[in-house]
């Protein structure tokens, strides 16, 4: 009873945490169509931000909840008008710039932090479920993805920034015509895409140990969830998000993490094989 | 490709031969060895992807894989020919399944380069974990992120004692990817390369006409790889060590590179970015006060930038405008740069 309890939560955690990773590239990608190769770095800076403030004395959930975002927000928009302005529509390209960029963020890291780990405790003390230890922080994660994924359904689909931004993406020209400034939306919809990087960067930096280098560990997973999901955005970063986190978790439990991680790739290539567009490209389809 | 083939090959054997007798005086042998290994490695990238129009992320997994069977069969064997044959036949056989299975199913664009992508990273996960002693190919233990050292070095075929090491190695090295151009160059002129040129143009148009896309694909793919298994086993002997390393995103991310850099579509812009880039690499590697990952980094993305279309054929088009006295060829019937999958 505990331990199914215990393997409930982390399979959970699993999930949420795949969706805390991928939601900012699936802003960018799944509505810009910008492959931000750049996005694991952007999730470093954001846990790099939360540690600087918490060492500067800041509460550390505003930390993670304020600052980094804004933070990475920003670095996001400085970006977009600096390179990725000039790449729209060429996603080859992007994604080679954005590459490049992810260099040079790690560059720009060490230079500045030096090559050596550095990381925060968490917050939220762990807890005993019969003769298992739980941590925590796990649900916090579990928490701030439900609420995140909740928060951008209502804003794209409720309120008239999240139609306009819709619209734009989907027919820029309309868009302008009908007087909105589709650069604007865009320069926008990319600062949202990389604050919310650098939202899940934080709340995941107590977890792990910061080095320069940690955003590649993440770039793969998200980059595989956004793709694996397909057109909608929403229904496919959940559903792919959920097909990993179990395929994952259920052969960490039944064999070792290693072979968890092996098997998540694995059933990306198999599924891409089987659905080139995506889960949604065949389910759930014309949902958000 | 306007010359006539005899003319192409004078041409690079002269060039090469002079630059093989030049280069060791501007740099030492040992570092020259590993540049050119690595230009082996960016023409066989800018082969599937310049030609063919296959964007890999993997590359690097054909590199490492060729280098890890290297070192298991030189270890198994004790001499060093089998082993190099394998490193190049391995390699190709797993991208012609890999390729087969991508092709096959219509995969194009992003969705390969995700594969690829993945593929390479299970390889790295995989042989990373392989630390314990449970993990041995015949007497080779895959021995995880430490590698496999000290397995047989390249030899003379035949004498197993006759090493061949240091400066004798760099002529087998130049000699080799000498050949590997020549073959490209080959490969190129002949039907198969002018029918990969139009797949990459328009697949759908060469699928119509008759020929199989999916195939001609795969049989690219496989002999991409096989030419970076062999850069592996190259570099493998070069290095003396094979690390998991070799098949990390890192490596990946730089193969790419180099051929953004160095130019699309053109045989020599990969090995010129590769060697130029690995050799800049290796001078900001000597100082401190510049991380070199940023340098690369801001390289990649200028080039992307202001020159996408790469080193080489800007410079090439440079001197036709300056020394080009009656162009026989107008700028548009140059082939179109390849950039999507």
């Amino acid at each position: 009873m505990d331990l199914s309890f215990v393997i409930l939560v982390e399979m959970l955690y699993a999930v949420a945490s795949l969706v805390l990773i991928s939601a900012g590239l699936a802003i960018v990608f799944g509505m810009m169509k910008v492959i931000n190769l750049a996005h694991g770095e952007f999730m470093m800076m954001g846990g790099y931000a939360t540690i600087t403030a918490v060492g500067l004395g800041v509460n550390v959930f505003v930390a993670m909840l304020v600052i980094a975002p804004l933070v990475v927000g920003l670095i996001g928009l400085i970006v977009e008008r600096l390179v990725i302005r000039h790449l729209y529509g060429r996603l080859v390209d992007t994604m080679l710039a954005t590459w490049g960029l992810s260099l040079v963020f790690i560059g720009l890291a060490t230079m500045i932090f030096g090559n050596t780990t550095t990381g925060i405790s968490t917050p939220i003390p762990g807890f005993a479920v019969g003769g298992y230890q739980i941590n925590g922080y796990n649900f916090f994660i579990i928490v701030v993805s439900i609420v995140l994924v909740i928060a951008m359904y209502a804003i794209l689909r409720g309120t008239r920034a999240g139609l306009i931004a819709r619209g734009t993406m989907q027919r820029s020209d309309m868009a302008a015509a009908l007087g909105y400034s589709p650069d604007r939306i865009y320069m926008a919809t990319f600062f949202c895409g990389s604050a919310l990087s650098g939202l899940a960067g934080a709340v995941l930096a107590p977890l792990v140990g910061l080095v320069p280098t940690s955003g590649g560990a993440y770039i793969a997973e998200a980059f595989i969830t956004v793709i694996a999901g397909g057109p909608s955005l929403i229904a496919g970063l959940v559903s792919s998000a959920t097909a990993f986190g179990l395929v994952n978790q259920i052969f960490t439990f039944a064999i070792s993490p290693v072979i968890g991680e092996v098997a998540l790739l694995v059933a990306a290539v198999v599924l891409l094989r089987a659905m080139p567009q995506g889960i949604t490209g065949r389910f759930f389809k014309d949902k958000m | 490709m306007e010359r006539s083939a005899t003319q192409d090959v004078l041409i690079t054997l002269v060039v090469s031969a002079l630059l093989i007798w030049i280069m060791p005086m501007l740099i030492t042998t040992y570092t020259l060895t590993v540049l050119i290994i690595y230009g082996m490695l960016g023409l066989s990238l800018g082969l599937i992807w310049g030609f063919g129009g296959i964007l890999c992320f993997g590359q690097a997994a054909f590199f490492g894989l060729g280098a890890y069977t290297y070192a298991i069969a030189a270890i198994n064997i004790g001499e060093s020919t089998v082993p190099m044959i394998l490193a190049v036949l391995v390699p190709a056989v797993f991208a012609a399944l890999l390729g087969a299975m991508m092709f096959y199913g219509r995969l194009t664009d992003v969705y390969l380069g995700v594969i690829t992508l993945v593929v390479t990273l299970i390889l790295f996960k995989f042989v990373n974990s392989t630390a314990g002693p449970q993990y041995v190919i015949g007497n080779a233990r895959i021995g995880g992120f430490n590698g496999i050292p000290g397995f047989q070095t390249l030899n003379v075929p035949g004498d197993p004692n006759a090493y061949i090491w240091g400066v004798p190695y760099y002529y087998v090295c130049a000699v080799a990817l000498v050949i590997v151009f020549l073959l490209v160059t080959w490969l190129l002129r002949s039907s198969f390369g002018r029918i990969a040129v139009g797949i990459r143009e328009n697949e759908t148009r060469m699928g119509l006409m008759g020929y199989d896309v999916a195939a001609r694909k795969t049989v690219l793919f496989a002999i991409g790889a096989a030419i970076a298994g062999l850069a592996g086993a190259l570099f493998a002997n070069w290095g003396e060590i094979v690390t998991p390393n070799l098949f990390s995103l890192g490596q990946s991310a730089e193969i790419i590179i180099w051929c953004i850099v160095g130019g699309l579509g053109t045989r020599l812009g990969p090995i010129v970015g590769a060697a130029g880039l690995a050799y800049l690499k290796f001078m900001l590697g000597q100082q401190s006060m510049i991380d070199n990952t940023l340098i690369i980094g801001l390289i990649l993305v200028l080039f992307v930038l202001f020159l996408p279309r790469g080193l080489v054929p800007a410079i090439s088009g440079l001197f036709e405008a300056t020394f080009g006295r009656a162009r026989r060829r107008p700028a548009a019937r140059r082939m179109r740069r390849a950039r999507h999958g």
